[in-house]
C-alpha cells in the first residue's frame, strides 16, 4: 500500500502525462503548421486537432488545480517564482485557443495569415516554455529556508533548461507529426511521416544529450536509481518505444508509431518523476529545503477527499473522452463547420 | 519607482476577472437556452430551431473560447500573484478548484467539441445530449467556483493550525453559508444574461428582415425564458441573498445599503452619493424608512448595524461597494420591466411591429453583462480588507517573491492582449450576427 502523499505525486504526475500526451500533439501539430504550403493545408493542421484541443488542453487546468489542492506550497512556489516565464506562457496559449476560432471569420488573407503567425507561435513557446521549467525543477531552484524563491527570471534561462525547452519542442513536433499521419493521406501524409522521422532523430540527439548533461547538473537525480526496480523498467520500456518510433513508421503502421510516441512520453516523464521522488522541487541552496511530497502537501482529509474525487470523475472523464475521439476518428475532411 | 506591489496584483487580479467574466455568463445563458432549441429542433423536426441552434452555436463557440483562454489565467494567477494566499488556504480552496476540472472543465469543453463539428456524425438524440452536457459542465464550473469564492465570504469546515487553514469538514467548507444562494444567484444572473443576448440579436435580425422565421420563435423563447429568470433574481433568490449577507457579513451590508450609523427602523435606500468625509454620508437620499429593517429581520423595530459599529481598519471601501450594489439592483429592476413589457407585447401579437422596443432590446444586449460584473465588484469589494473574511488580509496574501515591476509587466501585458482580443470579439460577434442565419428550405428554392 503506497500513502496518499505518494497517491498524489502519482496522480499529479498522470495528469502531467496525461497533458503532454493530449495537448503534445495540438502544439506540436500548430508548430509544424507554421511550415504548411497553402491555405487548404493549413486549415487541415486546424480541424485534425480542431474537435479535440479545448478538451486537450484541460489536462493542463486539471494538473494545476490538483497541484493547488495536493501540494499547495509547490503550487505557490513555483508559480510566483517563474513569474514572468508563466505569464509569457499564458499569453502564448491565450493566442493559440483564439486564433482557431477567430482566423475562419473574414475572408481576408491577411486576416488569416495573422492568425497562422498566431497559432504556430501560440504553439512553439508554450512548448519550449514547458520544457524549460521541467528542467529548471529537476536542475534544482534557489528555495530558502522559509521555501520563498529567490531566484530571477534570467537564471531560468540557463543552458541546462534551454536545452530541455528545445528536447520537449522536437518532442511534440514528433508527436505532433505521428498524430497527422493518422489525420491525412496522400502526399501530406507522406510528408508528415518525414517530419516524423526527421524529429525523431532530433529527438534521439537532444535526449542523449540531455540525459548526458542532467549527470553535471543534476547528478542527485541519478543516486539509487541503478537499484529502483520501476527506473529499470521504465528506462527498458523507453528503449523500446523510441526504437519502434522508425520502425513502425516505415512500415506504415501509423497508429502504432503515435502509440510508439505517446509510451515514449510516458516513460520520459515517469523517469524524472521517478528520480525527483519523494522530492517535488529541488533546492538549489540546500537540499534541506526541498520542497517534498511531504513537506509541501496538504492534510491528509484534503488528499483523501481529492482521491475520491479523482476516482470518481477521473474514469468517466476517460469514458466519454474516448467516445469522443472515436467519432472523429479518421482522416480530417473539410466540411461547412470546419475551421 | 517605489509601487506597490499589493495594489498592482489587485489590479491586476480585477482586470483580469473583470475581462473574464464577461463570457461565462455569456456562455451558460446562451447554452441552456440552446438545449431548449435543439431539443425542440430534435423533437419537433423544426428546422426553424435547428438553423437557430447552427447561429447561435456559432457564436457560442467565439464566446467559450474567449471564455476558456481568459479562464486559464486565472486557474493560475492565484500561484502568480497571491503565492501566500495559495499557501494559507491551499488546503481547503485548491479542491474546489480541481475538482472544477475534472467534474466541469473537461466535460463542457469535450462534448462542445461533439456539439460544434458532430452534428452529422451522431444521431440526433446525441447531438443534443452534447449540447445538455455543455450546458451541464458549465453549470458545476459555476458551482466549484462559486464553493471556492463563498469559502472566502463565509469560511466553515476549517481550523486554524500550523500556520495555515486546514480543512476539518469537505462537506461543510463545500456548504458553507453562503454558497447555496450565491450558486443560484449567479447562474440565475447568467440566464438573464443570455436571454437578454438572444432577444437583442433576435430583434436585430427582425428590423433588418433576417430570417424573420427563426427570429420570431427565438424572440419569443428569450422574452418568455428572460421574464421567468429576471423575475426570479429578485424574488426570491435577490432578496435571499442580501439577508444571507446581512446575516453573515454584517460590515458588507452595511456599505451596500449605505447604512453609516446603525438603527432601528433603517431605512432602504432607493437612491443616493456616497460621501467619504468627513463623514459618511449619503447625499441626495431617497429612502423608505424602516423597510431596511424589516427586510432583514423582518420587524421594522430591529436593529440593523451600521458602518459605525465597525472597526474603521474593517470596513470595505463605502462608494464602490454603494454604487455597484444599487446599479446592479435597478438594472436588475429595468430587466424585469423591459421583459414584462416584451411579454406584453408578445401577447397583444404587436411585439414583431414595435420597432422602438426592438431597438431598446438591441441596446439592451449588454447590460446584464454590466450588472454581473457590478454584482461581483460589490461582492469582492465589500469583502474587503479580508481576502478569507476574519481569516486573511488582503495585504498579507500577496506573492514575496514578485517584484512590482514584474506585476506592472504582466499587467500591461495582458491590458494589452485583452484590449486587443475584446475588440476582435465584438469585431467577430457583430459580423457572424450581420451574416444571421443560415437560409431555410424554402427561401432556397424561392431565390
Amino acid at each position: 500500500m503506497i500513502d496518499l502523499n505518494t497517491t498524489w505525486f502519482l496522480l499529479i504526475g498522470i495528469l502531467i502525462v496525461g497533458y503532454a500526451i493530449l495537448d503534445g500533439f495540438d502544439l506540436g501539430v500548430g508548430v509544424l503548421s507554421l511550415f504548411a504550403r497553402n491555405n487548404t493545408e493549413k486549415r487541415i493542421y486546424l480541424n485534425a486537432i480542431g474537435p479535440v484541443w479545448d478538451g486537450n488542453e484541460v489536462w493542463l487546468l486539471t494538473a494545476g488545480g490538483a497541484l493547488f489542492a495536493a501540494f499547495p506550497i509547490v503550487y505557490a512556489t513555483v508559480f510566483s517564482g517563474f513569474y514572468l516565464a508563466f505569464m509569457l506562457l499564458l499569453a502564448a496559449l491565450i493566442f493559440r485557443a483564439v486564433s482557431l476560432e477567430f482566423r475562419n471569420k473574414v475572408d481576408s488573407p491577411g486576416w488569416q495569415r495573422l492568425w497562422d503567425w498566431s497559432f504556430g507561435l501560440g504553439s512553439l513557446l508554450p512548448s519550449i516554455l514547458f520544457g524549460v521549467t521541467v528542467g529548471n525543477i529537476l536542475k534544482g531552484i534557489p528555495i530558502d529556508e522559509n521555501g520563498l524563491f529567490t531566484g530571477s527570471f534570467p537564471g531560468l534561462l540557463n543552458p541546462y533548461s534551454i536545452l530541455v525547452g528545445v528536447l520537449s519542442l522536437v518532442m511534440f513536433m514528433m508527436h505532433g507529426a505521428l498524430y497527422m499521419t493518422l489525420k491525412t493521406d496522400g502526399e501530406l501524409r507522406g510528408r508528415m511521416a518525414k517530419w516524423g522521422y526527421g524529429t525523431w532523430i532530433g529527438f534521439v540527439a537532444l535526449y542523449f544529450l540531455a540525459t548526458l548533461y542532467t549527470f553535471f547538473e543534476a547528478g542527485y537525480l541519478f543516486e539509487g536509481v541503478l537499484s529502483n526496480l520501476l527506473f529499470w523498467i521504465l528506462f527498458i520500456v523507453l528503449l523500446g518505444s523510441i526504437v519502434f518510433i522508425p520502425i513502425t513508421l516505415k512500415a506504415g503502421r501509423y497508429f502504432r508509431a503515435f502509440l510508439s510516441s505517446s509510451l515514449t512520453i510516458t516513460c520520459i516523464i515517469g523517469l524524472a518523476a521517478v528520480s525527483i521522488f519523494p522530492k517535488i522541487v529541488s533546492s538549489s541552496i540546500d537540499p534541506g529545503y526541498s520542497l517534498t511530497i511531504y513537506n509541501a502537501s496538504s492534510t491528509p482529509r484534503t488528499l483523501t477527499v481529492m482521491l475520491i474525487i479523482a476516482l470518481i470523475g477521473m474514469p468517466i472523464v476517460i469514458g466519454y473522452t474516448a467516445y469522443i475521439y472515436r467519432v472523429f476518428k479518421g482522416k480530417t475532411v473539410i466540411t461547412e463547420e470546419s475551421y | 519607482m517605489d509601487l506597490d506591489p499589493v495594489l498592482l496584483s489587485r489590479i491586476q487580479f480585477a482586470m483580469t476577472i473583470g475581462f473574464h467574466f464577461i463570457f461565462p455568463p455569456i456562455t451558460i445563458g446562451l447554452v441552456w437556452l440552446l438545449v431548449i432549441v435543439e431539443g425542440l429542433g430534435w423533437k419537433r423536426k423544426d428546422d426553424v430551431y435547428v438553423r437557430m441552434g447552427k447561429f447561435f452555436g456559432r457564436l457560442l463557440a467565439i464566446t467559450f473560447a474567449i471564455g476558456v483562454a481568459t479562464g486559464i489565467v486565472m486557474e493560475f494567477q492565484f500561484g502568480t500573484n497571491w503565492a501566500e494566499y495559495s499557501k494559507f488556504v491551499g488546503d481547503i480552496f485548491g479542491a474546489p478548484l480541481a475538482a472544477e476540472g475534472v467534474f466541469a472543465f473537461f466535460l463542457e469543453s469535450s462534448f462542445l467539441g461533439l456539439y460544434l463539428f458532430g452534428r452529422n456524425k451522431v444521431p440526433k438524440g446525441v447531438h443534443w445530449f452534447s449540447i445538455l452536457m455543455v450546458a451541464v459542465g458549465a453549470t458545476i464550473s459555476a458551482f466549484w467556483i462559486l464553493v471556492a469564492n463563498s469559502w472566502q465570504q463565509t469560511p466553515a469546515g476549517y481550523v486554524i493550525q500550523n500556520g495555515r487553514a486546514e480543512l476539518t469538514s469537505f462537506a461543510e467548507a463545500v456548504f458553507n453559508p453562503s454558497m447555496v444562494i450565491r450558486f443560484f444567484h449567479t447562474v440565475d444572473a447568467a440566464l438573464i444574461t443570455g436571454a437578454f443576448f438572444m432577444a437583442g440579436i433576435a430583434a436585430y435580425l427582425l428590423i433588418k428582415g433576417k430570417a424573420a422565421d427563426v427570429a420570431r420563435k427565438a424572440l419569443k423563447l428569450a422574452i418568455i425564458f428572460g421574464l421567468v429568470v429576471s423575475v426570479l433574481e429578485l424574488f426570491p433568490l435577490g432578496d435571499r441573498h442580501a439577508i444571507q449577507v446581512a446575516r453573515t457579513q454584517p460590515e458588507k451590508f452595511a456599505a451596500m445599503e449605505g447604512l453609516y450609523v446603525g438603527q432601528t427602523q433603517a431605512p432602504a435606500v432607493l437612491f443616493g452619493i456616497p460621501r467619504t468625509s468627513p463623514e459618511p454620508e449619503l447625499m441626495a437620499k431617497i429612502a423608505l424608512p424602516g423597510l431596511l429593517s424589516l427586510g432583514v429581520h423582518g420587524d421594522m423595530d430591529a436593529y440593523v448595524q451600521g458602518i459605525n459599529d465597525f472597526p474603521p481598519d474593517e470596513i470595505p471601501p463605502l462608494f464602490l461597494t454603494f454604487v455597484s450594489f444599487h446599479s446592479m439592483v435597478g438594472l436588475g429592476m429595468f430587466f424585469i420591466g423591459l421583459m414584462l413589457l416584451g411579454a406584453f407585447l408578445l401577447y397583444r401579437r404587436k411585439l414583431w411591429d414595435s420597432k422602438w422596443y426592438l431597438k431598446l432590446l438591441i441596446i439592451s444586449i449588454p447590460l446584464p453583462i454590466i450588472a454581473c460584473e457590478l454584482g461581483w465588484i460589490a461582492a469582492e469589494v465589500g469583502r474587503q480588507p479580508w481576502v478569507v473574511y476574519k481569516v486573511l488580509k488582503t495585504v498579507d496574501a500577496v506573492s514575496m517573491t514578485v517584484s512590482a515591476g514584474e506585476i506592472l509587466f504582466s499587467i500591461i501585458l495582458f491590458g494589452l492582449i485583452y484590449l486587443f482580443l475584446g475588440s476582435l470579439y465584438l469585431y467577430i460577434m457583430i459580423k457572424e450576427i450581420k451574416r444571421g442565419p443560415e437560409p431555410g428550405k424554402v427561401e432556397e428554392v424561392a431565390s
